[in-house]
């Protein structure tokens, strides 16, 4: 069957099987592997992408679902060269090691400030709590996470946590 | 990898669509909604469908909760997240903010449906639990029209419900009555998952007695609908921790959990007990005001 879908703002149109799910599609038939696969059973969350504004597992998705739909992944993040603050965050804050849940862990914190731009640090893990990471144990995730908040609202001062590399 | 084994994929527009498709296609056909539990199931090739029939346009038809002076109305379509964040179930049946916020993680809340998790019947699903205890009816359709049928109807046992084959569910409704609250308490291994017990009640108070509540357990056995022994155990009585313990000691002895890694049976039965009081105890409290 045809499927055509928006993708980081440009429409794509490929033939898949109905069985095809979201991540593979996005992965093998788009190249855009920012979007990792892990676990496969939609626990993980590194797969995370976002559908219509709002971030879900990729691995438990049809790629035919996201047909006529808006998809957004990691690689739509930056914008004319520019990084956007939630990965600048996760840069100056170390909010990652090893980064295999980083993509799935930026899609989610970027629809959070998109929500909410100044979250608490339980709605930060909150937000993230669908999202395994076994190199941070999540608090400089969370701290890369105040950074970019604190970065948009203009209130960020040389005190804050992270410092520029 | 885990991919699902080939199927066709169609996608229906409009409820009647959805139903005319399912009658076409037959009993090798299946809505997916959320596919939340249906995708993994069939990834795991522990079900096989020739056809899916993608329902998720019909958000527009079936995502609303409505209140009514006496009742409230949920389409089979509304988004765990749309629960959660529904400030009029919020006000007058705080149980579904209380589950919704265990249920699964953001990411699958914004993708599963109560028409989903209903359907899937799965024994420890929460929803069914919530609608057990705010005395629930599903609204069924068909090519002849709908009918209604209650939460003890629509659950036939595990994974198996009162939908037939080309039907749909559409609706979720449960009365508003005054003098009344709820609660949601569940215990889970980690954030996130599936509850090893989880108890949801629903109460009415006025004049210092309870005038009735309801109980709905999850995950203690292949049947989660009510006990009615609770309720008549409850009714007319004046509110007390030891009319709270009663009432666990009924769901304790009701219950049939079995011993899995989520726990041991006698475990389960434990917590039966004490969250049908700790439910019970806040949906009171709420009545009165004392919580929120
Ligand atoms: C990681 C993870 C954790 C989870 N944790 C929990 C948890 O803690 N507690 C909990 O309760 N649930 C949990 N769930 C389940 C989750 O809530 C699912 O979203 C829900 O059970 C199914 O909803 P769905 O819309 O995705 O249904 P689908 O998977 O689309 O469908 C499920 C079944 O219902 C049928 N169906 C769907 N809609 C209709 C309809 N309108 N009429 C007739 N049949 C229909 C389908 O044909 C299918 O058989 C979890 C799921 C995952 C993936």
């Amino acid at each position: 069957m045809q499927v055509t879908m928006t993708v980081n703002g440009e429409q794509v149109t490929r033939d898949v099987e109905g069985r095809l799910l979201l991540v593979h599609f996005l992965r093998d038939h788009l190249a855009l592997t920012g979007t990792h696969w892990g676990c496969d059973t939609s626990n993980c969350g590194a797969c995370a992408v976002w559908l219509d504004g709002e971030p879900v597992k990729a691995c438990t998705v049809l790629a035919a679902m996201a047909g006529g739909h808006e998809v957004r992944t990691v690689e739509g993040l930056e914008q004319f060269g520019e990084l956007d603050s939630i990965q600048r965050g996760f840069m100056h804050c170390h909010g990652l090691q090893c980064g295999f849940c980083t993509p799935g862990m930026l899609m989610t914190a970027r629809a959070l400030l998109d929500r909410n731009p100044s979250p608490s640090e339980p709605e930060i893990r909150e937000a993230i709590s669908g999202q395994i990471c076994r190199c941070t144990g999540y608090a400089s995730i969370v701290r890369s996470v105040q950074w970019a908040a604190a970065e948009e609202a203009g209130t960020r001062t040389s005190a804050d946590v992270g410092s520029p590399p | 990898m885990q991919v699902p084994a080939p199927f066709d994929y169609e996608r229906a527009t409009s409820v009647d669509d959805a139903i005319g498709l399912l009658a076409r296609l037959g009993a090798t056909a299946r809505l997916v909604a959320g596919g939340h539990s249906l995708l993994p199931m069939m990834k795991l090739r522990l079900a096989h469908f020739e056809y899916l029939v993608d329902i998720n346009d019909l958000h527009g038809e079936l995502g609303y909760v409505k209140v009514e002076p006496t009742r409230i109305r949920i389409g089979a379509m509304t988004r765990h997240r749309e629960l959660l964040e529904s400030p009029e179930l919020l006000s007058s049946f705080p149980i579904f903010h209380d589950a919704e916020r265990v249920i699964a993680d953001p990411l699958v809340r914004n993708r599963g449906t109560i028409g989903g998790a209903l359907c899937q019947a799965d024994p420890s699903e929460d929803l069914s639990a919530v609608c057990t205890a705010v005395d629930a009816s599903c609204v069924i359709r068909g090519l002849d029209g709908e009918r209604v049928v209650s939460m003890a109807e629509f659950y036939r046992g595990p994974y198996e419900t009162a939908v037939g084959n080309a039907e749909m569910l559409t609706e979720v409704r449960f009365p508003v009555r005054p003098h009344g609250s709820s609660a949601y308490e569940k215990v889970g291994r980690r954030a996130g998952d599936w509850p090893v017990v989880s108890c949801g009640v629903a109460a009415w108070v006025e004049g210092g007695v309870i005038t009735d509540a309801r109980v709905g357990l999850a995950a203690v056995g292949p049947n989660t609908t009510g006990i009615p022994a609770i309720s008549q155990a409850l009714r007319g009585r004046a509110p007390s921790e030891d009319l709270y313990a009663e009432a666990g000691a009924i769901a304790a002895a009701y219950c049939a959990p079995v011993t899995d890694q989520r726990g041991s049976a006698a475990y389960k039965r434990h917590l039966a007990a004490e969250l049908t009081r700790r439910a019970l105890r806040r949906a009171v409290a709420r009545i009165d005001g004392r919580e929120v």
